[in-house]
């Protein structure tokens, strides 16, 4: 039997493989066992040196599936030069004397048509519209995940009882696993937003906020960013982002041109993949009072570097601190540690002069 | 009896410590290199601090401790305060001076920027993944050259055509240097150019889209090099402060947040006698295999570090 398999990112696993079980149920999907630092090495053992983190993540993700059976591998993405990775590493993996086949999605030039073709000639017994239904069905769960998600990340760091969020969001991922219809994933979500929603929550309506803006795998794959998310929320920080699978695929196509407008005089060009989206959102979260900033990247990101100088600008206009961070395949956290914990400090301190001086500092005037 | 606070910098090339009284007035200090041995060298400062607090030393009622081995030296000498370098270095020099606008900080291994307002951390940056133009760059250049490295400041203001020496990478930087040494370039230009690249390098780094605004600091190992202290006034037009005390910041700071922090827990000096020993080991439990660090005082184990999920911390 065939045992199909596909990298991963953050906890998309769940949805992805559920799809997947219900399009080739002939076939078995075997999830990549999950990242560790083995899986960065073997992957960046075998790439291109100066090729960007995700790159070298995936890599060690397929090798991993190899190893772990798989026969099929799937990739999907594009934007960047994210859009070319698939075939060199298909052809690394061959060269490495795997055998297996590699099936690729490709943002831009999958159609509904292009899609079930291939798929049908992997043997999906499914016709185009059960197809359609399933992928309606996958897109709806992204959601019902990302809109939970982005409340448990805002709420997280001011939980009353340690690692209820964490214990309740992992419980509603398996629940996700067995959903097979719309009416299944809607009893799911109610159930879950009663549960994780009723938490103690013990949060101070001027807690320190901060926004996490970049790139897309560094956002949203955390073990790539040192769990940047967690590490904040544990000191008392609520932290928002708008970059999540619903947002890429449904809101930023929705959103068009409007995105280069609300970064406003910032950008007169899209810069390429995300790099507008993070001009535009950070510009937004000045605008709402934020505390800060932070800006990730992969090592030699283009688009989210066109992004930076932008970036910069906003922080000089709004008062608004915002950090850069750039992941490759570097293992020490130590670094990353000491740049958070000053960052944090330092929107402490920057609360307290204001609280003592009202009016000065970041002020509100530019609330839209 | 006196109060003190001791505050202790451990970086990756010295190890600086100080005690201060209640007013932030430096009681004693000690400065000597680490050698890769933390433990060792923060022992040794322990020593020559009580040595030169002589006979009637305060009560130390406070402990502070940053720098790189802040986290080991933090659990040997069960510190109040453990804080990163920026904010302890902020700290510090606002102590001394309260109208800083920017600090520049090269040390041996890393360079810092911070930008203040009022006295407050307004903005800081911290070079990443690159050692370009830090002390241990002018150190080991120094040694091509047959120089100390501390020699190398007072040659730098003999030169009157500094050589042009890339700033971007250490690698093109050394190439250059080389070359210009072969073709006949003086000692001290070629000095003087290289001081130049540590202070441009800086700025096109660091200070990339970030306002530098006088009154500048100048502080770390390498402000003890005049020339780099030359290049920087020209680079930024600017009168450049260096403090003679300039290395100890980062141990004020942290013995400043130790006196803010007011547990008054009391500092035993004989803590430097105390044995002290840290074991490693990789954990097992899955492939992610982290690398933890058990520390012990006295065969007891009092922290362990490392682990990346609840089963490397309950192996200890």
């Amino acid at each position: 039997m065939e045992i199909i398999s596909f990298p991963h990112l953050g906890p998309y696993h769940v949805p992805i493989a559920r799809l997947l079980r219900r399009i080739f149920p002939h076939m078995e999907v075997r999830k990549a066992p999950p990242i560790t630092k083995r899986t960065l090495e073997l992957g960046s053992r075998h790439s291109p040196d100066f090729v960007c983190a995700p790159f070298k993540y995936n890599l060690g993700n397929f090798i991993e599936a190899l190893e772990g059976g798989a026969t099929i591998l799937m990739q999907a993405g594009g934007g960047c030069r994210y859009g070319y990775y698939g075939e060199i590493q298909e052809q690394i993996l061959k060269d490495l004397g795997y055998s297996f086949q590699f099936v690729q999605f490709l943002g831009k030039e999958a159609t509904l048509a292009s899609l079930h073709r291939a798929c049908r000639e992997l043997g999906t017994p499914l016709t185009g519209s059960r197809l359609l239904g399933e992928l309606a069905l996958t897109l709806r769960m992204l959601w019902v995940m990302d809109t939970m998600e982005a409340y448990v990340r805002e709420n997280i760091g001011f939980e009353t009882t340690p690692h209820s969020f964490e214990t309740a969001y992992g419980a509603f991922l398996n629940a996700l696993e067995d959903v097979d219809s719309f009416s299944a994933l809607a009893s799911v979500y109610k159930t879950y937003r009663k549960k994780i929603g009723g938490l103690g929550v013990r949060k101070p309506v001027d807690c320190l906020r901060v926004g996490i803006v970049g790139e897309l795998y560094s956002l949203m794959e955390p073990f790539s960013s040192f769990f940047i998310e967690k590490t904040l929320a544990k000191n008392n920080i609520m932290v928002s982002r708008h970059i999540n699978l619903t947002y890429l695929l449904v809101l930023k196509q929705l959103e068009g041109k409007r995105l280069l407008r609300q970064a406003g005089e910032y950008l007169h060009f899209p810069i390429g993949a995300d790099g507008t989206d993070s001009v535009a959102k950070s510009k937004k979260m000045a605008e709402l009072g934020y505390d800060g900033v932070i800006h990730l990247k992969p090592f030699g990101c283009t688009p989210e570097v066109n992004a930076m100088p932008m970036l910069q600008n906003i922080a000089k206009d709004y008062k608004m601190p915002i950090l850069y961070f750039s992941f490759d395949s570097l293992t020490s956290e130590t670094g990353i540690k000491t740049r958070l914990e000053a960052f944090h400090d330092m929107l402490l301190m920057r609360r307290e002069t204001r609280r003592e001086a009202p009016g000065s500092g970041a002020d509100m005037s530019h609330t839209a | 009896m006196q109060t003190g606070y001791l505050g202790v910098d451990i970086g990756s090339i010295s190890t600086k410590g100080v005690v201060i009284d209640g007013e932030g007035s430096i009681l004693a200090e000690r400065y000597l290199w680490t050698k890769g041995s933390p433990i060792e060298a923060v022992r040794a400062v322990i020593r020559g601090l009580e040595e030169m607090l002589g006979d009637t030393p305060p009560a130390i009622c406070g402990t502070g401790v940053t720098g790189s081995a802040r986290k080991l030296v933090g659990a040997m000498l069960d510190a109040d305060v453990v804080k990163n370098e920026i904010t302890a270095h902020a700290v510090g020099t606002l102590s001394v001076f309260p109208e800083a606008r920017t600090i520049l900080e090269i040390g041996g291994q890393d360079s810092k920027l911070i930008l203040l307002e009022d006295g407050v951390v307004v903005d800081y940056a911290m070079n990443t993944l690159c050692a370009a133009g830090t002390g241990s760059f002018l150190s080991s250049q120094a040694k091509r050259l047959g120089l100390e490295v501390e020699a190398l400041g007072e040659l730098a203001l003999l030169s009157k055509a500094p050589a042009k020496i890339a700033a971007r990478c250490t690698v093109f930087a050394e190439s250059d240097l080389v070359h210009k040494a072969q073709i006949g370039h003086k000692r001290e230009d070629i000095v003087a150019g290289l001081c130049t690249a540590v202070a441009a390098n800086y700025l096109n780094n660091l200070a990339k889209g970030k306002a530098i605004r006088p009154p500048i600091v100048f502080q770390g190992g390498v402000s003890k090099n005049a020339g780099v202290v030359r290049a920087f006034e020209e680079a930024t037009g600017a009168a450049i402060h260096v403090h003679p005390g300039g290395h100890l910041m980062g141990a004020i700071g942290a013995a400043a947040l130790a006196m803010r922090a007011g547990s008054g827990k009391r500092f035993d000096f004989r803590v430097a006698e105390l044995d002290f020993e840290t074991r490693g080991y990789e954990c097992a439990q899955c492939p992610n295999h982290c690398e933890i660090i058990r520390f012990y005082r006295e065969g007891v184990l009092i922290d362990a570090w490392g682990g990346k999920c609840e089963n490397g911390q309950k192996a200890s």
